[in-house]
């Protein structure tokens, strides 16, 4: 899924170059890769704040078309179920103002991309949902999601503006201070736009295991909000080499290494994404060989594997039991948190159990590992009770 | 004794007839902090430009290769102990990977001098 040869600049491109010139480009964009060096931007979002630019995913507004006549709860059915033509979870299920993890599946039961949908708490945006996709399938994402639901829908890119991830456990205190106080009392997966930095719409979410947000705000407005939050003491830049650190830790998927067409959800261990509402109805793209699979269990399985010595296992390392292939790594690095190598990969079920010890093949020569539960590092999210 | 450079940042100095290699400042740099190596063991032969060792950080794993032909005498205690920290804190000195006994003392020649390599870098 590869764009346009030139990679594209961010709209926060020279905020960035005055910090680090390491850049390289990321699925069609010229993303900064790191700052003051990969581990100690990633203890130092695990331990304060680091604030990562994201602007190259896709976000977007999908919403039923002006005079839809339908207000509240009728409205949000309505555009929900539009909506979950494409994917698994129980879109129509939300709350007003929550947020869900979900995939866009094909008619095999493989994943197309993972994304995230929530719910308007605002009543004017009844009818809306917000809809943020993977960079480098937004393109994709968007023409399959517009051409299921032409003339019921309109969809609306939001990838001219710039998308913030604050991640880290002071990462509440910061946006308290610096945006508005109410953010600090949002729980983990919901939504709410605030009349701060122009209009901005903030999610408590993110991809790093730890507390956060992410925030969509106009490139008018950006600049500024940026330099606010980095000149707190609390908070640094991050670049894209302890994104992906932190997310592996996370234990979470990255599309097109540990998710692709072939992958079904119940594989990559997401069963819990697909709600009951849907399993019982059956009605979405690849439901045959998910809920065959949701049953009876899937021949294969996503794990965490840590190498039983100091050697990473990388993506394309396979995994060996008693001299058979059984699997394979999709993702793998380092962990400053644990201080060792740790990996994610698919193995057969029968060997997918933690504790079952198998071998890595790296550079020809086996080197025993053992599966382990994921996360790697558990994670810190923020769940208010109501 | 003047200290020689490959393209792949890799670096080379004459003591007496030993070879000591490592990896440069800038390849140290570029990689960032050292979180595994693989050095060769003594015995071991390879012709220039064979893959010799591998030196990974968080980010990435990269391939060493034997800047000359020959064969390894000694492999650098500190690395193979897993103190990696001293690849990044003294690559071109006690942060060396190996010490080879050349087979072929000409392909010298063809690496670049110390001038001639600050000035590839620049330009990279």
């Amino acid at each position: 899924m590869a764009e346009a040869a030139t990679p594209k600049k961010l709209p926060l491109d020279a905020l960035w170059r005055a910090r680090t010139s390491k850049f390289g480009d990321f699925a069609g964009y010229d993303m900064p890769l790191q700052f003051e060096g990969l581990i100690p931007e990633h203890n130092w979002t695990r331990q304060h704040a680091g604030l990562f630019d994201v602007s190259h995913m896709g976000p977007s507004f999908f919403a039923l078309p002006k005079g839809h006549g339908l207000e509240g709860d009728a409205a949000h059915k309505q555009v929900a179920s539009l909506i979950e033509r494409l994917v698994p979870a129980d879109v129509q299920g939300l709350k007003p103002g929550q947020v869900r993890y979900t995939m866009i599946t094909n008619s095999d039961g493989g994943v197309l991309d993972d994304l995230m949908i929530a719910r308007p708490v605002e009543p004017g945006a009844a009818g809306d949902l917000y809809i943020v996709v993977n960079a480098g399938c937004k393109h994709q994402d968007w023409a399959l999601i517009e051409e299921a639901t032409k003339g019921e829908a309109n969809l609306v890119r939001a990838d001219d503006r710039c998308l913030l991830a604050l991640q880290g456990p002071s990462a509440h205190k910061v946006a308290a201070e610096i945006i508005d106080p109410a953010l600090a009392d949002m729980s983990f997966m919901t939504v709410k736009r605030y009349d701060a930095f122009g209009r901005i719409t903030v999610t408590r979410s993110g991809y790093t295991g730890e507390d956060g947000y992410e925030i969509l705000v106009r490139a008018e407005n950006a600049t500024e909000l940026a330099e606010k939050l980095l000149a707190h003491p609390e908070v640094k830049p991050i670049g894209l080499g302890a994104r992906d650190s932190l997310r592996l830790e996370a234990g979470l998927c990255l599309y097109g290494h540990d998710l692709d067409p072939t992958t079904s959800p119940i594989e990559a261990d997401l069963a819990w994404t697909i709600q009951k509402r849907r399993r019982e109805a059956k009605d979405f793209p690849g439901a045959k060989r998910i809920l065959r699979e949701y049953e009876l269990g899937a021949d294969r399985k996503r794990v965490g594997i840590r190498p039983n010595d100091r050697a990473p296992a990388r993506e394309g390392v396979e995994i060996y039991k008693d001299g058979k292939q059984i699997g394979i790594v999709t993702s793998g690095g380092f962990s400053p948190v644990l201080n060792g190598p740790i990996s994610m990969g698919y193995v057969q079920s029968a060997h997918a159990e933690p504790g079952h010890v198998v071998d890595l093949m790296i550079r020809g020569t086996p080197r025993s590992a053992t599966i382990v539960p994921l996360p790697f590092v558990p994670h810190q999210y923020v769940r208010k009770g109501k | 004794m003047t200290t020689r450079y490959t393209k792949d940042h890799e670096w080379v100095r004459m003591e007496g007839d030993i070879a000591v290699i490592g990896i440069s400042k800038y390849a140290a740099e570029q990689l960032g902090d050292v979180v595994y190596a693989e050095l060769p063991a003594a015995g071991a032969s390879f012709a220039q430009g064979a893959d010799m060792a591998v030196v990974e950080s968080a980010k990435t794993a990269s391939d060493v290769y034997a800047p000359i032909s020959g064969e390894i005498v000694e492999a650098n205690a500190a690395i193979t102990g897993e103190n990696w920290e001293i690849i990044n804190a003294e690559p071109e000195a006690g942060g060396w990977f190996v010490k080879l006994k050349p087979s072929n003392k000409g392909e010298l020649d063809g690496l670049m001098d110390e001038a001639a390599y600050a000035d590839y870098v620049k330009g990279l």
